[in-house]
């Protein structure tokens, strides 16, 4: 029976795996400028950075995706469950990488600045050339840990009707009343995605690793 | 050659209510060595800082080949001024290639092979030419600070200002970064160093500037400084520095 339901499992993890992937993409192309204004900007914007970064690390997930997908409506943005999604776990995961973001910029000490603006570099130089390649290393790893999160809180999709892994399994289950073999098959795949994403990941940190540039574990 | 390169008039600086610098005024002829002597915490670090804006100054002026630093111009008058730091500061994720060549690269815009060419030279002024694929972490503290020393020399700064260059060293490595300095001086670069080492300050400075309580107290050849300090701080601090480490001309 796994083998007849494993095609639709399958199906079901691709689409975790987007939703995962597209979340944590957003997240990051939200998070980063977030970071940035957190630790650069002027006080108008560090207050807003962390207005939003709190409120969103407050809500509960569940909750964000019934406000996106049955609170929008009411003012006339209408999303697919998909996006819903996707938009939800992108805002809330956002929150949490401008905050790994934020610590691995710290993290990299002042003098390294006051040296790259003692060569005449301006801000933005110094950021791009000189921080951010540093602290990228230091955010590896808790950006794999954060990766982990959004790839099992994908599954809150359910709610929505999205047809993630979990959804495809309970479809399973009310075909073929088999419940503890098939939810413990989509345990066993969600197992799989996170030891190997973490396992790929600890692969890339190896492999940008600098002698001696040890991988701190960053505060957030 | 007597033009002036630095003119310092009248810099102060405050932290809260530590007023660190008090009004210093100095200036600094083209190929000259200027050593600031003086006990820890009178200001000469911050002096150096507020040179090239690291440290906004309170009020006071600065002055680089007659073209006034200012908050706005910092960026651009600070490609020639170079900067050695107490502690080094190299770029951890870069090799000591990679760290001379990064200014002449993204502040000078200079191509790659070029920006290489420039750094490759001036590593191998400090004699670490063999040493350019070395991560910072891989360098000992000397060897380092010559990197470093490089990395503002490859910027072809009109002066370069060092902050207390050995005093993170251990004591048998301070005479290779010494030695580099000196040959440096020697070459007619344009220096102001804050130091402890009297030996360099008696045999390479120009000037002496004695400071404390962020005043210049007592200026003069080395000659006239050591061996006949007119202040009568300046002769304990010199009594006090001979006591701790011995007479150490050079």
């Amino acid at each position: 029976m796994i083998v007849e339901s494993l095609p639709f499992l399958l199906k079901g993890t691709l689409v975790t795996v987007w939703l995962t992937a597209l979340s944590l993409s957003l997240g990051l192309i939200i998070a980063v400028p977030v970071s940035f204004l957190q630790v650069y900007g002027g006080r108008v914007s560090r207050f807003i950075c962390s207005i939003y970064e709190k409120t969103f690390r407050s809500i509960p997930l569940l909750v964000l995706l019934m406000l996106i997908f049955y609170g929008l409506p009411e003012i006339g943005i209408r999303l697919e469950p998909f996006l819903a999604c996707v938009l939800g776990l992108a805002i809330r995961s956002s929150a949490y990488q401008s905050q790994i973001f934020r610590g691995a910029i710290l993290s990299v000490s002042k003098g390294q600045t006051l040296a790259a603006y003692s060569l005449g570099m301006s801000r933005m130089q110094t950021f791009w050339h000189v921080v951010f390649p540093q602290a990228l290393r230091f955010s590896i790893a808790p950006w794999t840990n954060e990766l982990t999160v959004v790839l099992k809180d994908s599954s809150m999709a359910y709610a929505l009707g999205v047809v993630e892994l979990l959804r495809q399994g309970s479809y399973i289950v009310a075909r073929t009343y088999e419940p503890m073999l098939i939810f413990l098959t989509c345990a066993a795949i969600y197992l799989i995605l996170t030891v190997s994403a973490n396992k790929i990941f600890a692969a890339i940190e190896k492999k940008l690793t600098i002698p001696g540039f040890e991988m701190r574990e960053v505060l957030h | 050659m007597d033009d002036v390169v630095l003119k310092v008039e009248d810099l102060r600086k405050r932290f809260g209510s530590l007023e660190v610098l008090k009004g210093v005024s100095f200036e600094v002829r083209r190929g000259q060595t200027v050593v600031i002597l003086g006990p820890s915490g009178t200001g000469k670090s911050t002096l150096l800082a507020c040179i090239n804006r690291l440290v906004e100054p309170d009020s006071g002026r600065v002055f680089l080949e007659g073209e006034e630093i200012t908050s706005k111009n910092a960026q651009k008058m600070r490609q020639k001024i170079g900067f050695v730091f107490q502690d080094f500061n190299l770029f951890n994720h870069l090799t000591a290639l990679d760290n001379v060549r990064i200014g002449p690269m993204k502040v000078q815009k200079l191509s790659k092979e070029e920006a290489t060419e420039i750094a490759l030279e001036q590593l191998r002024k400090v004699g670490l030419l063999d040493k350019a694929n070395h991560y910072p972490s891989q360098l000992s503290g000397g060897q380092k600070q010559r990197v470093a020393i490089a990395r503002a020399l490859a910027m072809r700064p009109t002066l370069v200002l060092f902050d207390e260059p050995t005093s993170a060293l251990d004591p048998e490595l301070i005479g290779e970064v010494l030695s580099v300095m000196t040959d440096l001086a020697k070459e007619g670069m344009t220096m102001v160093v804050v130091t402890h080492e009297l030996g360099f300050a008696r045999s390479v400075a120009n000037e002496i500037i004695f400071m404390e309580g962020g005043v210049i107290l007592e200026r003069g050849t080395p000659e006239e400084f050591f061996t006949n300090p007119k202040t009568d701080r300046a002769r304990q601090f010199l009594k006090k520095l001979s006591e701790l480490y011995g007479e150490k001309a050079r």
